[in-house]
């Protein structure tokens, strides 16, 4: 039932399976905002190498959990580990660098930079980030070759997710669903070992979806990424997690494989609207 | 196709560097057909005058401008206290290059030499940036505009404070002077000692011709100061075609994506703010201080917004746009205007005292008096026209002359690489 890492979790009422190597833990998570709590208390795990669903009624605190992962708020009460480390309150930029990156619910691109620009922005400790070094005379060919390798990558990951076309273009100009797959593309740019995926499938047409959820599973298998993905089409999750977390009134309600979930009767009660 | 968009394609069509000298040669040529057709028998000294002029409002506001181009057009960062700091760097140079033994009256300084006197005005004025940036970096971007425009409210009026105009500092006696100033040895000197030392055959050649000496020494600064111009470009495209800019462009667009990429977005902002503080610092002394001289009336805010028209005017975002911007603003709307008014008259009709006497002219039917009235006074009235063209430019073209050009923000040629996955060669 326990993991094997000395962890002190908080036992929560509901089932969980035994995860075995949590790349990601999240502990007595709690955020308020003023006199709302917006999540109360959440704990779950996210194994390595997973494709974890993460849903639950609009308000249950999805985002916000996210958000308190990922550094955008700054949670007031519980712990957050990333392979093993205490994250707990740091920068989006820290986490980015350790591994730890997100996508937004509303595809956020930088619109008046050309998609190139967007995905070659991505990789972490690029030499030419620094001033002396764009500059000076001497120095400026490393800044170059680094760059050139940057420019290859950016190609290739622009491939996969087929918007090479689109290269050129002020990201602006995309389709809703382009935007999605240029976010993805982005954060693959980072070198990521773990991304959470906020709505990534909201708005987007089925054959799209497919497309995405392909690439998604394509990196799994391939690169061994971890992700934990919020989504309110439950189809999608159902078919596609192999752990499923359910959050409602800011905590966790229940977690399992598919079935187990199907068949909790609290979720249903959640989701058909219990006690709200 | 309106005649915006004409004129745009034919300047798409030119490579940046032919673009602005075609620019800066096209208001020379208008400035010496003014010449020509106003100055009769000492036409070539008013076109050297003129042209001389214009060339040191031209370099000086292009300096300013793609100072504020890197914190506003690239990076988004709205700073509104550019007089401040560009008086930080006048007045630090000032102060560090103004001689021991003052004439009478005047206030003392380190007497140093002026090249240390100018690097130290650009640090003082980046590290004045710097604090000024710090408090605001924390909160939204409209707080650092409202922090930057006290800041430069601040500077003025502790230089204009009489509590500073002389005191020791380490035992040597120094100085703002107050609301009278500081006087000091200027690049404008140097420009003239050169032209009248080296340059002393020139100088025999232009008087020949009719041309005075210190028409043609502000000439010869007006040329140095575009090549302080040409180098400040120079640095800045550096710095904005790289990963650097790069990253500088994310900020402007959406800072929390920016960091949620690995970026710590207020180490860019901090160094961003101090460079283009630097470089309006350095302005601040060659520009406002061209005449050896700098006191608290140079540095009104008005000018920070002149920097804003020239930049709205070029394209924020664009360096080349930004120097295209500066010579339309400072040459066609700022110094022009003023030319035309000194020198046309409209043969026997005396401009009337009031725009009611004006106006009045029209029920006759004569508009002559309202245009002799409009041309008299359009010193006062180019603001006015600097206004409705801003307007026009915000509502009809946002982009103004170069903001739509897409300038990818890398040191590297974007197209595929033909060798495949992995390939080093670029095409």
């Amino acid at each position: 039932m326990n993991e094997s890492d000395t962890v002190d979790r908080q036992e929560t009422a509901v089932t969980s399976d035994a995860i075995e190597s949590p790349l990601l833990e999240v502990d007595g998570l709690r955020k308020e905002f003023g006199g709302v709590v917006a999540v109360d208390g959440a704990t779950f795990s996210v194994a390595e190498g997973s494709l974890t669903g993460l849903i639950g009624p609009n308000g249950a605190g999805k985002s916000t959990t996210f958000n308190c992962i990922t550094g955008i708020h700054e949670p007031t009460g519980g712990q957050v580990t990333f392979d093993g480390q205490d994250i707990t309150g740091l920068a989006p930029y820290t986490l980015a660098n350790r591994g730890l990156v997100r996508t937004f619910q509303i595809a956020r691109e930088l619109s008046d930079m050309t998609v190139l620009e967007n995905v070659m922005l991505a990789p972490g400790g690029q030499v030419g980030e620094s001033v002396v070094r764009s500059v000076t005379p001497g120095l400026r060919g490393d800044v170059i070759k680094d760059e050139e390798g940057v420019r290859d990558r950016a190609w290739e990951t622009l491939e996969f997710f087929e918007i090479d076309h689109l290269a050129h273009e002020n990201a602006g100009n995309l389709s809703g669903g382009q935007r999605k797959l240029l976010e993805m593309a982005r954060v693959l740019m980072t070198d990521p070992e773990m991304i959470l995926l906020d709505e990534p499938l909201a708005g987007v047409n089925p054959t799209l979806e497919e497309k995405l959820l392909e690439r998604i599973h394509e990196l799994r298998r391939e690169q061994g990424l971890t992700f934990l993905l919020v989504e309110h089409d439950m189809d999608v999750i159902m078919n596609n997690c192999e752990h499923i977390i359910v959050m409602h009134q800011g905590g966790v309600l229940a977690e399992g494989d598919a079935e187990t979930i199907k068949s909790d009767e609290r979720v249903l009660e959640a989701y058909l609207g219990g006690d709200v | 196709m309106s005649a915006v968009d004409s004129v745009r394609d034919r300047l798409d069509a030119l490579p940046d560097v032919g673009l602005v000298v075609g620019f800066i040669a096209g208001i020379w040529t208008i400035m010496l057909l003014l010449a020509i057709a106003v100055g009769g028998a000492e036409w070539t000294n008013l076109a050297v005058g003129f042209i001389g002029s214009v060339t040191v409002l031209m370099g000086g506001y292009a300096i300013l401008a793609l100072a504020l181009n890197l914190q506003w057009g690239y990076t988004g960062l709205f700073n509104i206290g550019i007089a401040g700091f560009m008086a930080v760097g006048a007045y630090t140079t000032a102060i560090l290059t103004a001689p021991t033994d003052p004439a009478a009256g005047a206030v003392p300084g380190l007497g140093l030499p002026l090249w240390v006197g100018l690097i130290g005005g650009m640090v003082m004025a980046a590290i004045i940036g710097g604090l000024a940036a710090l408090p605001a970096l924390r909160l939204k971007a409209d707080y650092l505009a409202i922090v930057t425009v006290a800041f430069s409210e601040i500077i003025r009026l502790v230089v204009n404070w009489d509590g500073l105009a002389e005191f020791s500092l380490f035992g040597l006696p120094v100085g703002t002077g107050g609301a009278t100033g500081i006087s000091f040895k200027s690049a404008n000197e140097v420009a003239s000692g050169f032209i009248n030392g080296i340059g002393q055959p020139l100088v025999t050649a232009a008087e020949s011709v009719g041309v005075s000496g210190p028409n043609l020494a502000n000439l010869t600064y007006g040329l140095m100061l575009l090549g302080v111009m040409g180098a400040s470009y120079w640095v800045l495209a550096r710095i904005t075609n790289s990963p650097f800019g790069r990253v500088l462009k994310a900020i402007r667009e959406d800072e929390t994506v920016t960091q949620s990429l690995g970026k710590d977005t207020r180490l860019f902002k901090i160094k961003t703010f101090m460079i283009g503080c630097a470089l309006m610092g350095l302005a601040g002394v060659l520009f406002r201080g061209q005449a050896g001289y700098v006191s608290p009336q140079q540095f009104r805010p008005t000018i920070t917004f002149y920097v804003f028209a020239a930049l709205i005017l070029g394209g924020s975002g664009s360096n080349t746009g930004s120097i295209l911007g500066a010579a339309t603003f400072s040459g066609l709307l700022f110094y022009l205007p003023a030319r035309l008014g000194e020198n046309i008259s409209f043969g026997g009709t005396r401009a009337p005292g009031n725009i009611v006497d004006a106006v009045a002219g029209l029920a006759s039917l004569d508009p002559l008096p309202l245009l002799a009235y409009t041309v008299g006074n359009v010193s006062t009235l180019r603001f006015v026209l600097i206004g409705v063209v801003l307007i026009y430019i915000i509502q009809n073209q946002p982009d103004g002359l170069l903001g739509h050009r897409n300038e990818p923000a890398t040191s590297v040629s974007l197209d595929r690489s033909q060798a495949g996955p992995g390939g080093e060669t670029d095409e």
